[in-house]
């Protein structure tokens, strides 16, 4: 049954409160798309921000001339794709935001050119990217994430070598490797550092689900087809190489990811893709005070409630940003956000039974997810696989070393503290890559699990984006 | 156990780091984690230059010549400690008169300081706006990392026996029969000393108020922004010769003036300024602005350079901007060190020495009645 | 339709809408930058403009992502050295 939806603000009127638009979303992803056609669609003044030319976000990578082969729902793109550049919403490209204010009128949206969107309601779908697990040599070039790879191979027609390790843990590895050998490139091997029957333990996930089985089966002939090897309860390492990367160590492991003694392998390769899991783009939900929790996955998401909103009222979530979960749960989330954001501004009153369809299948997906994330779970054995001269912080350059004398020595007790004596975190990625890793290393040495906290003490950016000194002035 | 310390920053490092060094058992404490407090908000200066001749740069000077002897005992390195000298900078006719009275004040007081005519201050400063009226150059100031330096002065303590407790909040103060200290309660079960300091930073009225002590110490907030990392630009730590005025005013509104200096780590920070907004954490777009616009200002260069992020402080002052040191005649065992406003870092290991000294017995340095935490009832009537 | 940039004293072709750091990767280079401690070789990593890696001067403009900066004809790329901006090294 789904609950009443938010009362309309009092004063749903543009011009008089002063905002440039009645909704505003940020990210035009599945989730951003989907939630902007479904409040253009309710009659709400739209604005779609994104910081790339397309639409699409990262799920969607495309070049122009795309026909849709070797993506997935492309019809769905399509549909969103035409609605939002045909139809009331003002897609605005190349529009990267730095920081969201709370104002009067709602929230100001600050692009780093200078520019300021005044809104009313705000939606949030700014998605995820990799989750990165350290490990010696990872910072050879060469050495991609997953999700570096799929982008430069969907987004640039460019794939990043021509003998290429796909290493992690995930589905994600899967389209990334497919994707890959269909351009021509030779994979080596596909190492999947879990072993993912979990999903045997949820048949009621993965029936709902049928559709994805089929996605991860289509990846599956596609690698037999190309006579790509896939390996579980292995994974890469260490990278080595002078300039550039030009062996991968591959490794077996036990369930709690421990290297198995003797099972090194060195493949000679010009490139090696990673990718552990996702987590989500949260700057501006924590900017304006957002709730988070601890998702199943070990990633710091934003709450959202049953109409998608986040904890602080005007503000709308859907997608990864409120749990991993892919990408038809960010449409589902979207739409919902879209709807219930419109009834919010314009008094559009939601289509109780599409809504009640919504929301079963985002239960259905996000059982789905949850049976993912149990079978895909980051195992603490990874910490084994560094040694003191790995380098945790790629920016900044800090050595496992470094972060553990701030512990033992400095009395560092926490993440936040780690970063403010050892400079993890400190570089111009602010974290964004480091932080999950140094979160787990912090805690380790200290003889407790990850927290919330952890997380959370190193993920606030003021700055979300560049921005010049000028710009800021001249606001 | 002789000492408590009450705060794991800048000032209670300091004051565990003497006390350990005179002998003394000392447990340090914190609600927190180690420098993450005022400290953890601190830019890491240690000025002479922007003090007028007072009790406060007599501290000063003496806190100057104590992390000289520091960088040379615990290593410069190890606390990020630059003795790269201050520079001030006056834009109009008004400002150089100013500066020039105030620098020859401070010469006779000991300090030294040396004018500048604009050329010289663009050689010192290539990258310094050529519209300028005169400067003064302070060899004297220098820059460290406050927590690194807080961390370490720790682990010195620690290595001379003390102990640290983070995650570990005072929720009271215990007295014997005759109304001395017995120690506190905390979160973590009680300690017990005769001696107990209040190094609690923004908080410490907060904690002087749990000892029945009151000092007027209140939050004054402060954002700094940090650039992207830089080859050295900036070869001194810069400010506008308004900075004196700014730490010197009473007004609960917005007070910003600049400061500008380069890191070890390469990048630029940026501040400064003053608001009494209690403890406030939201970010303020207009204060962020109008740092960016009056470094512009001083340093054309830095526009084009990108802002990487922004923090934020409370520094602790008192009314008469003066730090609360030393013993409290009103609970006997109480001794306070803190209410140092922005000076804090550089201050901190002046303060530690004279509270050594205080609590053995010696006698301080210098005379702590300008300091004294039972100065604010006389004052006020 | 393809666009030419310089880079390091060779012409790189380009394909309309790619970026530089996709026609660098596709043009066989690696790495375009070094590390301001330790003078490492970095190239492309996330790929998606998140991790900072791929920093290069466009037309005089150092510290651009060359994964998110898309090619325009007669593009003048520079490989940088530590933080990028040694117009400002004294």
């Amino acid at each position: 049954m789904p609950t009443s939806p938010s009362s309309p603000t009092s004063n749903n009127n543009t011009d008089s409160n002063n905002a440039d638009y009645d909704v505003t979303v940020l990210g035009a992803g599945p989730a951003g798309l989907a939630a902007a056609v479904a409040a253009g669609t309710a009659g709400a003044r739209v604005a779609l921000l994104d910081a790339g030319n397309r639409v699409g976000g990262q799920y969607w990578r495309h070049r122009d001339e795309d026909t849709g082969a070797g993506h997935h729902h492309w019809s769905t793109l399509r549909r969103l794709r035409s609605a939002v550049l045909t139809g009331p919403v003002d897609f605005r490209p190349g529009h990267a935001v730095w920081h969201v204010s709370r104002a009067d009128h709602g929230f100001t949206v600050h692009i780093t050119d200078g520019r300021e969107i005044r809104t009313t309601t705000l939606i949030v779908a700014t998605g995820g990217y990799d989750r990165q697990l350290p490990f010696p040599g990872w910072t050879l070039p060469g050495v991609f994430t997953a999700g570096g790879a799929q982008a430069l191979l969907k987004g640039q027609g460019v794939s990043v070598g021509r003998r290429i390790v796909v290493a992690g843990t995930g589905p994600f590895l899967l389209p990334v490797a497919a994707g890959l050998a269909e351009a021509g490139a030779r994979v080596i091997g596909v190492f999947e550092a879990g072993s993912p029957d979990g999903f045997a333990r949820h048949p009621g996930a993965v029936l709902t689900n049928l559709d994805k089985l089929a996605e991860g089966a289509g990846y599956l002939r596609t690698l037999l087809r190309h006579r790509i090897p896939y390996r579980t309860r292995s994974t890469v390492i260490a990278a080595h190489g002078v300039d550039r990367v030009h062996t991968a160590t591959v490794a077996r492991l036990d369930a709690d990811w421990r290297v198995l003694p003797g099972s090194e392998s060195q493949l000679d390769c010009d490139a090696v893709a990673v990718g552990y899991g996702f987590t989500p783009q949260l700057e501006i939900p924590l900017q304006l005070g957002c709730a988070t929790r601890l998702d199943a996955d070990g990633s710091l998401v934003a709450v959202a409630d049953d109409q998608q909103r986040g904890s602080v009222p005007g503000v709308y979530l859907a997608g990864e940003v409120c749990g991993v979960g892919g990408a038809p749960l960010a449409l589902v989330e979207g739409e919902l956000a879209g709807r219930h954001a419109a009834y919010r501004t314009v008094a559009a009153v939601p289509d109780r039974r599409a809504v009640g369809r919504l929301l079963r299948r985002r239960s259905a997906l996000r059982s789905f997810a949850a049976a993912m994330h149990a079978s895909y779970p980051v195992r603490p054995g990874w910490l084994s696989w560094l040694d003191g001269e790995t380098e945790l912080c790629r920016c900044e350059e800090v050595s496992v070393d470094t972060v553990r004398r701030s512990v033992v020595d400095l009395g560092a007790t926490d993440p936040r503290t780690v970063k403010l004596l050892a400079r993890p975190g400190m570089g111009l990625c602010q974290g964004r890559v480091c932080g999950y890793a140094t979160a787990c290393l912090v805690a380790h040495l200290r003889g407790r699990p990850t927290t919330e906290q952890d997380l959370l003490g190193i993920s606030t950016r003021p700055i979300a984006a560049p921005i010049t000194l000028g710009t800021l002035a001249e606001g | 156990m002789d000492v408590l310390v009450i705060g794991a920053g800048m000032v209670g490092a300091a004051c565990a780091y003497y006390c350990a060094a005179a002998g003394l058992r000392v447990a340090v404490l914190d609600r927190g984690p180690v420098a993450a407090g005022t400290t953890s908000g601190g830019e890491g200066n240690i000025l002479v230059s922007d003090k007028e001749p007072s009790a406060e740069l007599d501290l000063a000077l003496l806190s100057v010549g104590k992390w000289v002897e520091l960088g040379e005992q615990v290593g410069a390195d190890r606390l990020e400690l630059q003795h790269k000298g201050g520079v001030v900078v006056a834009r109009t006719a008004e400002a150089a008169t100013g500066l020039a009275t105030l620098a020859k004040e401070q010469r006779e007081h000991g300090i030294t300081a040396v004018d500048l005519t604009p050329a010289e201050l663009r050689d010192l400063e290539p990258n310094l706006t050529r519209d300028t009226a005169a400067g003064a150059f302070y060899p004297q100031d220098m820059q460290v990392q406050p927590m690194l330096a807080a961390a370490e002065l720790l682990r010195q303590a620690r290595d001379r026996g003390a102990s640290l407790h983070t995650d570990t909040e005072v929720l009271g103060f215990r007295t014997g029969a005759d109304g001395r200290l017995t120690g506190v309660r905390t979160g973590n079960g009680d300690f017990a000393a005769g001696w107990v300091i209040n190094a609690a930073g923004s908080w410490g009225g907060e904690i002087a108020a749990l000892a029945g002590a009151p000092v007027p110490v209140l939050p004054r907030r402060g954002f700094i922004l940090v650039t992207e990392p830089l080859p050295v630009a900036v070869r001194h730590k810069v400010y506008s010769a308004d900075y004196v005025a700014n730490v010197a005013s009473g007004d609960a509104g917005l007070e910003t003036s600049v400061v500008v200096e380069g890191t070890a780590a390469g990048t630029v920070l940026i501040g400064a300024s003053r608001e009494r907004v209690g403890f406030d954490r939201a970010v303020s777009l207009p204060v962020l602005r109008a740092l960016a616009g009056h470094a512009i200002d001083l340093f054309p260069f830095l526009a084009e350079v990108g802002l990487l992020r922004s923090y934020l402080g409370f520094r602790p002052y008192c009314p008469d901007h003066l730090p609360v040191i030393g013993p409290d005649p009103r609970v006997v065992g109480l001794v306070h060190a803190c209410g140092h406003e922005g000076a804090g870092i550089g201050l901190s290991v002046g303060t530690g020495h004279l509270i050594a000294q205080s609590i053995t017995g010696a006698t301080p340095d210098l005379d702590l009645h300008p300091f004294r935490p039972d100065r604010f009832a006389e004052e006020a009537a | 339709m393809s666009y030419r940039f310089s880079f390091a004293d060779k012409e790189i072709a380009a394909e309309a809408g790619q970026t530089v750091g996709a026609a660098l990767i596709a043009a066989g280079y690696r790495s375009w930058r070094t590390t301001r401690h330790n003078g490492a070789p970095r190239g492309i990593f996330c790929g998606i403009g998140v991790c900072f890696d791929c920093l290069v001067t466009v037309n005089g403009r150092a510290n651009q992502r060359a994964c998110l900066t898309e090619v325009r004809s007669g593009d003048r790329v520079e490989p940088q050295e530590g933080a990028g901006r040694a117009d400002l090294a004294q």
